[in-house]
């Protein structure tokens, strides 16, 4: 049994988790990083940039799910390759598309054709995280909007009454007294990001769905057979309790992280929490 | 024009098996595109509306389990909602899928299930009736004290109150959840094919045309707008449907204390 789990291709669903967790490891701050960027835009005092702010969360969130997926991986890379296109062959003078084909010169290919293999994958990684964070920063944008919206008024106009202009109450007041607002919407938004991992499967990644697929078929390996028949049920088994346990170690921590924050704010939790202090 | 008309009746209604065996393999038309991703979503709307009628059902028994004192009904409810909210529908349906090709060869009644109308359909009905109690338990919990009281006080008990009380009171303080729920269970369906479960005959929903246009044609511009297209569609006719029922359960109510739908979708479960 040991050594069953120990073959090579074990090693690789092994490897894919951790896929999985860098994944999640790079897209939740960058995420993080595009909705603070849309809800700061959002709520700009100019018309274009809070347009385009509240342009980005509409249209992201009014697209069904994984089609916006299916369709942000050619897309995103057609665009690349187009932009270099033009960048690096300029004199090419026959159309792009051609019928059902999708023409560009040597060059301009993303990556190399004569990349070696790890440029590749790191290449499908990197639009996969961008996917990623796009669709679920315009989800977050939206919380982080609800979240400045919710910060009492009375917190900046104390801000204002020292004398601090918008922007000092906008880095030193609003942000910081918004995580309390932002986290319940946040630590939702973690956990529909947690189970939306797999769709990295979709998108062309080797990720621990492909592996589950390989390894349990009865198929798979040209050189050995396995000892066993079909045991695709059992890794899906395992998977599903992976994904069980990470769900809930995540709600645990972010029921701590969301107790450390209501402290002393002006909320319910928080007042009971005062309460509970002084009784 | 005419060519248009006859590409509705040879695919209008191709995703259940009706009209033109092949699919067009080349110079696809705009016309082309719309009509078959378009017999697609007749998938979409079958998995959606017979997965929230069914689990609607469920759902309510559900919540009321999770509300119970007794452990032995409390218990079972609380470990299925968690099971089915907190793993991906993804891998859900890959379980089911091969859970269903592993009881078929030993129970021979289980053939339906392996494929994707039944199967998946069963999925769908689990999930959503996990998603679903979730906030029936909520608004259950949620019910002003004061109204069982006064149902007390009328004389009411047992199974009257539940009926006359309790159930229309969860479902009003439930029904803005319920309804981004149910836009959610329809997106949802778009992964039906992109499991385990296999499109037989190339019947498939509107997300498996689409992409096979796409990957036809490499171009994504086109056939993914038009699914959009009509899933907003879908969606509001979803809304239109669910704020009829949420004013019906709101009608006795002034009308500055009523709750307004306020539409959230959410992304991926």
């Amino acid at each position: 049994m040991a050594c069953y789990l120990t073959t090579g291709k074990h090693m690789s669903i092994y490897w894919s988790v951790l896929t999985v967790l860098l994944l999640l490891g790079i897209t939740a701050p960058t995420a993080l990083a595009f909705g603070f960027a849309g809800a700061s835009a959002a709520r700009s005092r100019i018309a274009p940039v809070s347009w385009l702010g509240r342009g980005y969360i509409a249209v992201v969130r009014g697209v069904p799910d994984i089609a916006f997926f299916l369709f942000f991986v050619i897309a995103l890379d057609q665009i690349i390759e187009v932009t270099r296109h033009h960048i690096l062959c300029p004199d090419w003078v026959e159309p792009i598309r051609q019928g059902n084909d999708f023409v560009v010169c040597q060059a301009a290919k993303m990556p190399l054709g004569n990349a070696p293999q790890w440029v590749h994958e790191s290449y499908g990684f990197a639009i996969a995280v961008f996917t990623f964070a796009i669709v679920f920063g315009a989800f977050a944008a939206n919380v982080i909007q609800g979240a400045m919206a919710a910060v009492p008024r009375g917190q900046i106009e104390t801000g204002e009454s020292y004398g601090m202009t918008s922007r000092q109450t906008f880095w030193r007041i609003l942000v910081p007294q918004m995580w309390v607002y932002a986290l319940p919407g946040l630590s939702n938004l973690w956990m529909v990001l947690i189970k939306a991992t797999p769709l990295l499967f979709l998108l062309g990644i080797q990720d621990i769905v492909y592996w589950a697929r390989e390894l349990g078929g009865i198929k798979t390996s040209r050189f050995t057979d396995y000892p066993h028949g079909d045991w695709r049920m059992w890794y899906f088994l395992a998977l599903l309790v992976f994904y069980l346990i990470f769900t809930r170690v995540s709600e645990i921590t972010l029921e701590r992280l969301m107790a450390r924050l209501t402290l002393g704010q002006a909320t319910t939790a928080g007042e009971a929490q005062r309460k509970a202090r002084t009784t | 024009m005419n060519a248009c008309l006859q590409t509705i009746t040879d695919y209008g209604l191709r995703a259940i098996g009706i009209g033109k065996r092949l699919l067009p393999r080349e110079d696809f038309t705009l016309c082309e595109q719309f009509t078959l991703i378009g017999s697609g979503m007749i998938w979409n709307v079958y998995f959606g509306v017979l997965a929230l009628i069914a689990g609607f059902g469920f759902a309510t028994l559900l919540a009321l389990g999770k509300t119970s004192n007794n452990k032995v009904i409390r218990k079972p409810s609380e470990w299925f909602i968690f099971l089915f909210r907190g793993s991906p529908l993804f891998i859900q349906f890959f379980f089911g899928y091969f859970l269903f090709l592993k009881l078929k060869t030993v129970f021979p009644i289980f053939a339906p299930f392996t494929a994707a109308w039944l199967g998946a359909l069963v999925v769908l009905f689990f999930n959503t009736s996990a998603y679903t109690a979730e906030i029936f338990y909520g608004a259950l919990r949620s019910i002003p004290k004061g109204d069982i009281e006064s149902a007390d006080a009328y004389g009411l008990s047992g199974w009257s109150r539940f009926k006359r009380v309790i159930w229309p009171t969860m479902l009003r303080l439930a029904w803005p959840a319920y309804t981004n729920e149910a836009i959610f269970l329809f997106h949802a369906t778009t992964l039906v094919f992109f499991s385990g479960f296999p499109a037989w005959q190339q019947r498939g929903d509107a997300l498996y045309y689409a992409s096979y246009f796409a990957d036809k044609t490499f171009n994504p511009f086109i056939p993914y707008p038009i699914l959009a297209g009509y899933f907003i569609l879908l969606t509001l006719c979803v809304i239109g449907l669910f704020s009829t029922v949420n004013r019906r359960l709101n009608r006795h109510l002034p009308s500055n204390t009523r709750q307004r739908l306020r539409i959230r979708p959410n992304l991926i479960r």
